[in-house]
């Protein structure tokens, strides 16, 4: 079972501010999950490499060429907050 | 017009047989008043169509995560409230300006595609047309439910545990997940990147070739991406002599509801008849592909979400004095709890002291699940398995118990794990319920699964026109 504790230091890393009930619920949900994942800690994978992509591919790589880039203002249109050709955002201040 | 699929639709267009624009025009006004909240966004009128094109025009609906450039694409959450992109996806771009389609509308989907039931969209859930108290699967439940209740003759969605074939089993229609990197991912929002595939949902085989095969390619934009090494050609097959079916003891039996069961068996005697073997044979892994799965898959999840921060696009939760307080308010108000279970899931299993033992491991299963099916195809040619293990499921049935929930992709998961293509075909009804036949095959085998598909949809004779007439 994970502790309300590991739930806030784990929710902390994600950036995520939950609410006290949240953290109940995440707790049990998590922790039920976690205990069926466990399964495969009976296999033995001592020798086994691990996968990280299925399928072979090698050097895809495109042509180093310079191309237009998206103008400043298109990329700007969906910002919450734009300013000066920049993202507005609060103050990285101490907290 | 409804009974026109797409292809017949595009050559009835070329002939002159029927009007582009009053075709597209009998989908719009079907899509707009449509009953099943399959879509989130709907065209306001045709764009040019040029009916030279292989799709002569024919109205296509995509599944919300893919990028359309100022048109919404809010991957069915909050914190891309009318997120308009400022560049339209490589897939959506081939359906449309190279292959002549034309973009009907956008479809309702669970939160960045995480889910199996579309009850987890921001915009609310998605009916299935067979019985509206029931869910169309997930997460392409939109782009499922669009073709069954024929408000679009075809759609397209993403398939990362079993995103198409579990909806299209739900629903009655033919869903096909390519080989990853058959398709180019560019523009797809992306949820694990290590298993995201798109592909189409569509009435019959014989359309899902053809939307398929405008949708393959290799793309400068997307590095995973390889194509197809042959075209996707039309099938034509009527039996399946020669053909070796593999049955995997741990795929078809226990787990899996009897009247799925029952269809399963009954296809399995039909394909006999159509000159097939049939032997049961063993993934011994596969049962704990979802195990592994629901490691990779969140830890991926994880990352790939890192960024919505309420900076760049979408929305921001205001009021916020410091800029990390901005980012935790805005992510915990705009992302629903589905998504933020997954990304707690994958940030554990990614965090320091746990990443050996979780994402670690998950990855080595990852590799006996691809060696298995590699043994399997010294012997068979496609391994054949029910779709999911039950019919559609009650609206809100499952919503409590996040693993019972997971176990829908039972079935599917583990081809998405080893990368390979698969494609789920009607094959009955349960309790007066579709049920979906899955065929999985080698990576690159697309044009062999469709011959085999169609060779056994004409044998099985699935009439859809009851969730639409």
């Amino acid at each position: 079972m994970l502790s309300s504790d590991q739930v806030l230091h784990v929710a902390r890393l994600a950036r995520l501010e939950l609410t006290p009930e949240e953290v109940e619920r995440f707790g049990g949900e998590l922790s039920k999950v976690l205990d069926h994942i466990e399964l495969i800690g009976q296999l033995e994978l001592e020798d086994v490499p691990p996968t990280s992509h299925v399928i072979d591919v090698e050097n895809a790589l495109r042509a180093d060429e310079p191309r237009p880039s998206m103008p400043v203002e298109r990329a700007l249109e969906s910002a919450p907050d734009a300013a000066e050709g920049g993202f507005r955002v609060p103050s990285p201040g101490a907290s | 017009m409804i009974e026109l699929t797409a292809k017949q639709a595009a050559d009835a267009i070329r002939s002159g047989d029927l009007d582009a624009n009053e075709y597209f025009e009998f989908y719009r006004q079907r899509a707009a008043s449509d009953p099943y909240n399959s879509y989130t966004w709907v065209a306001e009128k045709a764009p040019e169509i040029d009916t030279r094109k292989p799709f002569a025009g024919v109205p296509i609906a995509i599944k919300d995560l893919f990028c359309t450039e100022g048109i919404p694409s809010q991957a069915g959450s909050k914190i891309l409230e009318d997120y308009r992109p400022p560049y339209t996806a490589t897939s959506v771009d081939r359906l449309t300006t190279h292959a002549g389609g034309t973009l009907l509308g956008k479809t309702n989907q669970d939160e960045f595609a995480m889910g199996s039931s579309t009850e987890n969209s921001a915009y609310g859930p998605t009916l299935n047309p067979w019985d509206t108290s029931r869910v169309p699967g997930g997460s392409s439940g939109g782009s499922a439910a669009v073709v069954a209740g024929a408000t679009a003759p075809w759609s397209i969605g993403t398939d990362t545990g079993g995103s198409i074939r579990q909806p299209a089993a739900l629903t009655g229609i033919v869903g096909l997940k390519p080989t990853y990197g058959a398709i180019s991912r560019y523009g797809m929002i992306a949820f694990a990147s290590s298993l995201d595939q798109a592909g189409p949902f569509t009435r019959d085989v014989t359309d899902s070739a053809m939307l398929l095969s405008a949708m393959v390619g290799a793309d400068p934009c997307d590095q995973t991406s390889l194509g197809l090494p042959e075209p996707v050609r039309i099938p034509t097959a009527n039996d399946l002599k020669g053909i070796r079916l593999g049955v995997p003891e741990e795929l078809a039996g226990e787990g899996i509801e009897d009247g799925v069961l029952k269809a399963f068996n009954d296809t399995l005697e039909l394909a006999k008849s159509l000159g097939a073997t049939v032997e049961t044979t063993h993934l011994p892994h596969a049962p704990h592909g979802l195990a592994a799965y629901y490691l990779i898959a969140p830890a991926e999840c994880s990352s790939n979400l890192a960024r919505y921060d309420g900076v760049r696009y979408g929305f921001r939760k205001s009021g916020a004095s410091t800029l990390i307080d901005m980012y935790t308010q805005t992510r915990e108000a705009g992302f629903g709890a589905e998504v933020k279970r997954r990304i707690m899931l994958g940030t554990y299993a990614l965090s320091s002291g746990y990443y050996d033992a979780y994402y670690g491991r998950a990855q080595k299963v990852r590799t006996l699940i691809s060696q298995d099916f590699k043994n399997a195809w010294d012997k068979f040619d496609f391994i054949v398995t029910p779709t999911a293990p039950g019919v559609a499921f009650e609206l809100g049935s499952k919503t409590a118990d996040p693993l019972a929930m997971y176990l829908n992709d039972f079935c599917t998961v583990p081809m998405s794990l080893a990368g390979i293509p698969a494609i789920s075909i009607p094959n009955g009804l349960s309790e007066g319920l579709p049920v979906g036949f899955q065929i999985a095959g080698p990576a690159f085998s697309e044009n062999r699964i469709l011959d085999a598909a169609l060779a056994l949809e004409k044998a099985i004779g699935f009439d859809a026109s009851k969730a639409y007439a």
